[in-house]
C-alpha cells in the first residue's frame, strides 16, 4: 500500500515536470544565495581569525617603547631576571622568494598559551628552536613563495595571508634586526615580589589588553549586511518554494481522497509526503550548495579587496570548501522546505476523508481571509514600530527587522487589491474593466510571487541605501580626518622632533599627531592633543557640539569625545569627563566610523601637560603644492617614501574600495531579483493552464489571443509596478533600521541615512524589467494557444 | 604552541617516538655518555655539561615554619638539550625548565619555567655558582653557601642553605647505574644542608628552619627502554643516618632498584639491585590518578623496615610533565623525615 501510495504521489511530478522543477528551482535558488553570502562570510571570518590568532596576542597587556623604536633583546632578559613574566615578539616585513613577507618572530618557550598557535610535533620543534630556518605559513602563501633553499616552509592553516610564523632567532636575522624585539607580550599569572616596570624598564609602556580585536568589529558592520542580505534572499526563496508545495498540495486532493478512500491511513500519507519533501530539499538543498559556492567562489576575490582595503584585514581571495557549511546548508534547505510546508501539511492533517476533491486554492481569495492577512499584518507592524521605540539588544533589533518584512509582505496582497479594487471603479471601457477586475482575480495566485519580489526589492533597497550612506559618510569622515595633505611618520621621536623643525620651514602648517592610551570615563581609550589650527575648525564637523567646540578645547576649557564613548556612559555635551587628574566639560561630539575603542582630543598644550612623556611621530603637513613637499622631504631630508602619504591616495583608495563594494551589492542585487522574476515567471506558468477558462469567454466576445497576450504582460508590470510603490517605503524603512537600529546595537554608532531616488528608481526599472522577462513566454504562450483549445473550454463545460 | 610537544622535546631533547618516562630512555645520538669510573672536577662539575643531554639541580627541603606548621620545599632546575652543542643566541641548542613548589599540609603551591639556554634567560655557571632560569636562582660563593629564590603566581621563598658535612657520590663513585642493560648517569648529592630562610605564602610571610638534600645528575640516556617511570626516596633519619633508594618501573611487575647507605659523617655504601625494596600500602586518588602515597621501604642489610607516609598525598607537581614530588615522614625501625618522588603516574 505505501509503494502504490509513493508510486500514485511521484506520478504526479512525472506528470507536471514544470512544478517539479519550480519547486526544486526555487529551493535551490534560495539555498545557493543563503550558502553563498555564508560561505563568503564564513571564508572572510576564518581569515580574520587566522590572522588575530596569528599572534593572538591583543588579549595579552603589553609592553612597547614608547617612541616606538625596537626594545633591545637585554630589556627583555633584564624583565625577566626581574621576575617579569614577559615574552618577546619581533614583527616586520621582507622579502622572501616572490612574497613580500610579513614575518613575526616568537619564543615558544615563554609564549602564553594561544600566541602563534601552530602545532609542532615534538620531531619539529628542535628544528624549530635551534635555527634551522623554519616558517609556518599557509599553504597558498608557500606557493607563492616559491623556492627558498635556505629555509624551510611548513604548511600550517591558521596563519593569516602572506605572513609567516617562525622563531626569534630565524625572525632576526631575516629582518636584520639582530637583538631587537617589537614588543613583549605580558603573560597574565605574574610571580610574587616583582617590582615595579619603571625600575627595570622606565622607556618601556604597558597597554592593556584588547578584548575583541578592533578588526573584528569592524568587519562585523560589512558582514552583518552580507548576512541580512542572504537572509532575505533566503526568504524570497522560501516564498517560492511555499508557492510550489501549496499547488502541489492543492492539485493532488483528488489523489489524497482516492488514497485515503483506498484504505492508506492518514499518518502514513503525511509520512509519504514527508520522505518526498525531504528527498526534494536534500537534492534542491545539493544544487543550491553547489550554485551558492560558485557564487561565493565569483564575488570573494572583490569581497576580499573591499575587506583588505577598508579595514586593512588580509583574506585570501580564494575559496576553501568547508564541511560545516555545507551541512548547515542543507539543514537550511531542509528547514525552509519543512518551514514552507506547514501550512500544507496541516491542511492536510485537517482534510475529512471524502472532502470535495475540486482545485479550491486558486479561487478567489475570501475577503475575510483578506482581512485576517490586513490584521496580522499591522499587528506585525505595529510591534516593529514598538520594538523600534522602547526594544534594545541586537535580538531586538532583528525581530524589528523580521516583523517588519513579514508585516509588510503580508500587507501586499491587501494594498494591492485595494489599489486594484480602485483602479476597477475608475476604468471607462468594459475592457478596462475586465482587466482589472481579472487582474484582481488573479492576485491571490501570484500573491505569493508578488511577496518574493516585494521581499528581493525591500532587501535590495535597504542594503542599497545602507551601503550608499556608509559610503557617503565614510568620505565625509575621510575628508574631516584627512584634511592635511600630507601624512608623514618616523621611526622614533628623536626623528619626529627633527621632522617637525624641517616640515616647519617647508609646509604651511605642520600638525603633530599626538597620542596616548587613557581611560575614558571608565573605558578604555586613546586621547589626542590637537594644535591650534584652522585645519580642525574647517574641516570637523559634529553631531552635537556647543557653538565653539574647537575654541574651548584650545583654550583648555573643553574636550570633544567620540560618539561610541559618548553612547556607551550617556554623556553629552556639557558633561564633565576626566582625564587623569583633570576633568573638562565635554563640547562637542564627533561621529568615529568604525572604531570600536573610545576616543577624545584635547588641545596640544593640554595634552602635554597632562602626558609629557607622549611624542610625536606622526604629523599632518598643508601645503598648497603636496608633490614639491613630499619630493623636498625624501630628497633634502631623507625620509623614507614609505613614511609619506599623500591624502589623494587615500581617497583615492578609498573610493576604488566602495567601487567595489558596489560591484558585490550589485551582483547581489540582480540576483536577488532574478529569484523573484522566477517566482513571477512560475506564478504566471501555473496560473496559464488553470485560466484558460476564464479567458475562453472573453476571448469569445472578441478579444483577439493576442491582445489578451499583451493584457497578460501589461498586467504583469503593472503588478510589479505596483509593488514596487509599496518596496521603497518598506525598503526604506529597512535601511533605518539596519542604520539606527541595528548598527548601533552592534557596534555602537550610528550611521546617517541618506536617500538615493535615483537608486530607488533603476531597481524599480529592474523589478519591473524582471516581471516583464518573467511575463513574456507566458504571454506569447497565451497569444498562441490554439483556438480548438479556447474551444474546447466550451464543450467541456457542457 | 603545543605544550606537549614542548614538554616532551625539553625532557627527551631527541627526535621523533620517546620511550621510558618523558622520554628519558631513548637512543643518544652524538651525546657524550657516562662511563664507569669517572673522576669528578670540582668546582666545574657543579656547572653544566652541554656534551649530555639532559641534567638537573634538584634540591628538596623538610621545614619547620615558626607558626609550628611543618613545610615541604622544591628547586630544580632542568637543562636539556636538543643536539651536544653550547653558545649564544637563540639558536644555542639547550633548553631550561625551572620547577619550584611549596608543600604545607594542606595545600601544595607549583610554579614552572621554560627558558632558552644562549640568550641569558637561564643557565648555570660554576664558579661563582650560579644556577637560575629568570628571577629563580640558586647561587652562591661556593656549592657550600647557597641562596634559593623562587616566586610563583601565589607563593615565593628566599632561603639559605649551608652545608655541613661532605658530597656522597652515589652509585659506585658516582657512577650510578639505572638498569640490568647498564644505563647510567653521574649522580652525587650534599644531603647535609641546614636551611634557614623565609616562606611568602597567601596567609603571608613565615619564618622557616631545617634541612635540604641536594641531588646532582647529568646523563644522555638515564632509563632503559622499556622503564616507565621511578620512586625515589631521600630519607634523613633522627640517627643522622641518611638513606637514598629509587625503583624503576620494568614492565607491569619487575623493577630496578638502587640505594646508597651513608652515615652521619658522609661515607656512602652502595647497594646493588635487589637490596633495597619498596611496595605501596596505601594508593590515593590524586586528580584522578591512581598514585601510592604510603609505603613500605626496607633495606634489610642494614636494618631498616619503615613506613613511609607523604605529609600531602596532594602533592602532584601540575607541570609540563607532571609527577609527584613531596615531603614524607619515617616510622617503623628508624624514624625521620624525607622527600618522595614518583613519575609515570600520569
Amino acid at each position: 500500500m505505501m509503494r502504490a501510495g509513493l508510486q500514485a504521489l511521484l506520478s504526479h511530478w512525472t506528470r507536471n515536470p514544470l512544478q517539479l522543477f519550480t519547486l526544486l528551482a526555487g529551493l535551490a535558488l534560495a539555498t545557493a544565495l543563503w550558502s553563498g553570502v555564508q560561505a563568503i562570510n564564513a571564508e572572510a571570518r576564518a581569515s580574520y581569525d587566522a590572522a588575530a590568532q596569528t599572534l593572538g596576542e591583543a588579549r595579552y597587556a603589553q609592553l612597547r617603547r614608547a617612541d616606538g623604536s625596537p626594545i633591545p633583546q637585554q630589556t627583555y632578559i633584564d624583565l625577566r631576571r626581574a621576575g617579569w613574566l614577559v615574552s618577546p615578539v619581533l614583527e616586520g616585513r621582507a622579502q622572501i622568494g616572490a612574497v613580500d613577507l610579513r614575518i613575526a618572530g616568537i619564543d615558544p618557550l615563554t609564549a602564553p598559551p594561544g600566541v602563534g598557535t601552530i602545532a609542532l610535533t615534538n620531531g619539529e620543534i628542535g628544528d624549530f628552536l635551534t635555527g634551522a630556518g623554519q616558517l609556518f605559513a599557509t599553504p597558498d602563501t608557500i606557493a607563492r613563495i616559491g623556492e627558498t633553499p635556505d629555509l624551510t616552509f611548513l604548511p600550517t592553516d591558521g596563519v593569516a595571508p602572506d605572513l609567516a610564523i617562525t622563531d626569534i632567532g630565524i625572525a632576526q636575522s631575516l629582518l636584520n634586526a639582530e637583538g631587537e624585539i617589537t614588543r613583549l607580550v605580558v603573560i597574565p599569572a605574574q610571580p610574587l615580589g616583582r617590582p615595579p616596570l619603571e625600575q627595570i624598564a622606565p622607556d618601556l609602556v604597558l597597554t592593556a589588553p584588547q578584548n575583541d580585536t578592533d578588526m573584528a568589529q569592524l568587519t562585523d558592520s560589512f558582514h552583518l549586511n552580507l548576512t541580512a542580505f542572504g537572509l532575505l534572499s533566503f526568504a524570497v526563496g522560501i516564498f517560492i518554494v511555499n508557492g510550489a508545495i501549496g499547488l502541489a498540495f492543492e492539485q493532488r486532493r483528488q489523489m489524497f481522497r482516492t488514497l485515503r478512500a483506498t484504505g492508506l491511513p492518514l499518518r502514513n500519507l503525511i509520512g509519504l509526503l514527508a520522505a518526498e519533501l525531504i528527498l526534494f530539499a536534500l537534492v534542491a538543498g545539493t544544487i543550491g550548495m553547489a550554485l551558492g559556492y560558485l557564487i561565493a567562489a565569483a564575488l570573494l576575490p572583490d569581497v576580499a579587496a573591499t575587506l583588505r582595503g577598508l579595514y586593512g584585514a588580509d583574506i585570501a581571495g580564494t575559496l576553501t570548501f568547508r564541511g560545516g557549511w555545507f551541512v548547515s546548508g542543507l539543514v537550511i534547505a531542509l528547514g525552509g522546505t519543512a518551514l514552507a510546508s506547514i501550512g500544507a501539511m496541516s491542511k492536510l492533517a485537517r482534510l475529512p476523508i471524502l472532502a470535495a476533491g475540486q482545485g479550491r486554492a486558486w479561487a478567489m481569495v475570501s475577503s475575510a481571509r483578506l482581512r485576517i492577512q490586513a490584521i496580522v499584518s499591522v499587528a506585525l507592524l505595529l510591534a516593529a514600530a514598538g520594538i523600534a521605540a522602547f526594544g534594545s539588544g541586537l535580538i531586538a533589533g532583528f525581530s524589528l527587522l523580521g516583523a517588519l518584512l513579514i508585516g509588510g509582505a503580508l500587507a501586499l496582497p491587501v494594498i494591492l487589491d485595494l489599489l486594484l479594487s480602485v483602479g476597477e471603479r475608475i476604468a471607462k471601457s468594459v475592457t478596462a474593466q475586465w482587466f482589472w477586475a481579472d487582474t484582481r482575480q488573479q492576485l491571490p495566485g501570484l500573491s505569493l510571487a508578488l511577496m518574493a519580489l516585494l521581499l528581493a526589492m525591500a532587501a535590495n533597497i535597504g542594503v542599497s541605501t545602507m551601503v550608499s550612506s556608509f559610503r557617503l559618510t565614510f568620505i565625509g569622515f575621510l575628508d574631516q580626518r584627512l584634511a592635511s595633505e600630507i601624512y608623514v611618520s618616523t621611526e622614533t621621536a628623536e626623528g619626529g622632533r627633527l621632522l617637525e623643525e624641517f616640515a616647519t620651514e617647508h609646509a604651511d602648517a605642520v600638525l603633530p599627531i599626538l597620542s596616548a592610551e587613557t581611560d575614558l570615563a571608565g573605558l578604555p581609550g586613546t586621547v589626542f592633543g590637537a594644535r591650534d589650527h584652522a585645519t580642525y575648525r574647517d574641516n570637523w564637523t559634529f553631531l552635537s557640539s556647543t557653538a565653539t567646540p574647537w575654541e574651548a578645547v584650545h583654550a583648555g576649557t573643553g574636550i570633544l569625545l567620540n560618539e561610541q564613548t559618548a553612547r556607551k556612559r550617556e554623556l553629552s555635551v556639557g558633561d564633565p569627563l576626566t582625564i587623569g587628574e583633570a576633568t573638562f566639560p565635554i563640547t562637542g561630539i564627533y561621529g568615529d566610523y568604525g572604531n570600536p575603542t573610545g576616543q577624545a582630543i584635547l588641545s596640544e598644550e593640554t595634552f602635554r601637560d597632562l602626558f609629557p612623556e607622549a611624542e610625536a611621530t606622526r604629523f599632518g603637513l598643508r601645503t598648497s603644492d603636496p608633490e614639491a613637499l613630499q619630493e623636498t622631504l625624501i630628497y633634502d631630508f631623507g625620509l623614507d617614501a614609505s613614511a609619506i602619504i599623500d591624502q589623494a591616495g587615500i581617497k583615492a583608495i578609498s573610493l576604488d574600495v566602495f567601487e567595489r563594494t558596489f560591484s558585490v551589492t550589485t551582483a547581489l542585487n540582480i540576483l536577488t531579483l532574478a529569484v523573484a522574476g522566477f517566482a513571477i515567471l512560475m506564478s504566471l506558468l501555473t496560473l496559464a493552464g488553470m485560466r484558460l477558462p476564464q479567458l475562453a469567454p472573453v476571448w469569445a466576445q472578441g478579444l483577439t489571443r493576442r491582445a489578451l497576450g499583451r493584457y497578460e504582460l501589461i498586467r504583469a508590470l503593472l503588478l510589479a509596478a505596483l509593488t514596487t510603490l509599496v518596496a521603497i517605503p518598506l525598503g526604506i524603512v529597512l535601511a533605518w533600521a539596519l542604520l539606527a537600529i541595528v548598527n548601533v546595537e552592534a557596534f555602537g554608532w550610528k550611521l546617517p541615512m541618506y536617500l538615493f531616488p535615483l537608486l530607488y528608481l533603476r531597481l524599480t526599472l529592474l523589478a519591473c524589467l524582471a516581471a516583464a522577462l518573467a511575463a513574456l513566454w507566458p504571454a506569447r504562450k497565451l497569444a498562441r494557444t490554439p483556438a480548438a483549445h479556447l474551444l474546447k473550454v466550451f464543450s467541456n463545460e457542457r | 604552541m603545543n605544550v606537549k610537544a614542548l614538554a616532551v622535546a625539553i625532557c627527551l631533547a631527541a627526535p621523533a617516538t620517546g620511550q621510558g618516562f618523558a622520554g628519558l630512555g631513548t637512543e643518544v645520538d652524538g651525546f657524550s655518555v657516562p662511563q664507569p669510573n669517572p673522576t669528578f672536577d670540582f668546582p666545574a662539575d657543579h656547572g653544566a655539561h652541554p656534551d649530555y643531554r639532559i641534567e638537573w639541580w634538584y634540591i628538596t627541603a623538610n621545614l619547620d615554619g615558626a607558626d609550628g606548621v611543618e613545610y615541604g620545599l622544591q628547586w630544580t632546575l632542568f637543562r636539556s638539550a636538543l643536539a651536544p652543542e653550547d653558545g649564544t643566541g637563540w639558536e644555542t641548542p639547550q633548553l631550561w625548565m625551572g620547577h619550584a613548589a611549596i608543600t604545607t599540609p594542606t595545600d601544595h603551591f607549583v610554579a614552572e619555567r621554560l627558558g632558552r639556554g644562549g640568550v641569558g634567560q637561564a643557565g648555570v655557571t660554576a664558579d661563582p655558582f650560579d644556577a637560575w632560569i629568570d628571577d629563580w636562582s640558586l647561587s652562591g660563593p661556593d656549592f657550600d653557601t647557597l641562596r634559593m629564590t623562587a616566586a610563583g603566581a601565589d607563593f615565593a621563598y628566599e632561603v639559605d642553605l649551608t652545608a655541613t658535612g661532605p658530597l656522597v657520590f652515589q652509585g659506585d663513585r658516582g657512577f650510578s647505574v639505572k638498569s640490568s642493560e647498564g644505563q647510567a648517569s653521574y649522580y652525587y648529592s650534599q644531603p647535609f644542608f641546614e636551611v634557614a630562610g623565609t616562606l611568602t605564602l597567601p596567609e603571608g610571610e613565615v619564618a622557616v628552619t631545617g634541612s635540604a638534600w641536594l641531588d646532582r645528575e647529568w646523563s644522555s640516556q638515564p632509563l632503559g627502554g622499556d622503564q616507565t617511570g621511578w620512586d625515589w626516596f631521600s630519607l634523613s633519619f633522627d640517627t643522622g643516618e641518611r638513606m637514598m633508594g629509587f625503583l624503576l618501573h620494568e614492565g607491569e611487575d619487575t623493577s630496578y632498584t638502587s640505594a646508597t647507605w651513608i652515615e652521619p659523617d658522609g661515607s656512602a655504601t652502595p647497594y646493588p639491585n635487589g637490596a633495597f625494596a619498596a611496595e605501596p600500602l596505601t594508593i590515593t586518588d590524586v586528580g584522578g590518578r591512581d598514585v601510592p602515597t604510603q609505603w613500605q621501604v626496607r633495606l634489610p642489610d642494614r636494618g631498616v623496615d619503615v613506613t613511609v607516609t607523604a605529609m600531602n598525598p596532594q602533592a602532584w607537581m601540575e607541570t609540563s610533565v607532571p609527577y609527584w614530588e613531596g615531603p614524607v615522614h619515617i616510622e617503623g625501625s628508624h624514624t625521620g623525615r624525607g622527600y618522595l618522588e614518583m613519575t609515570g603516574y600520569e
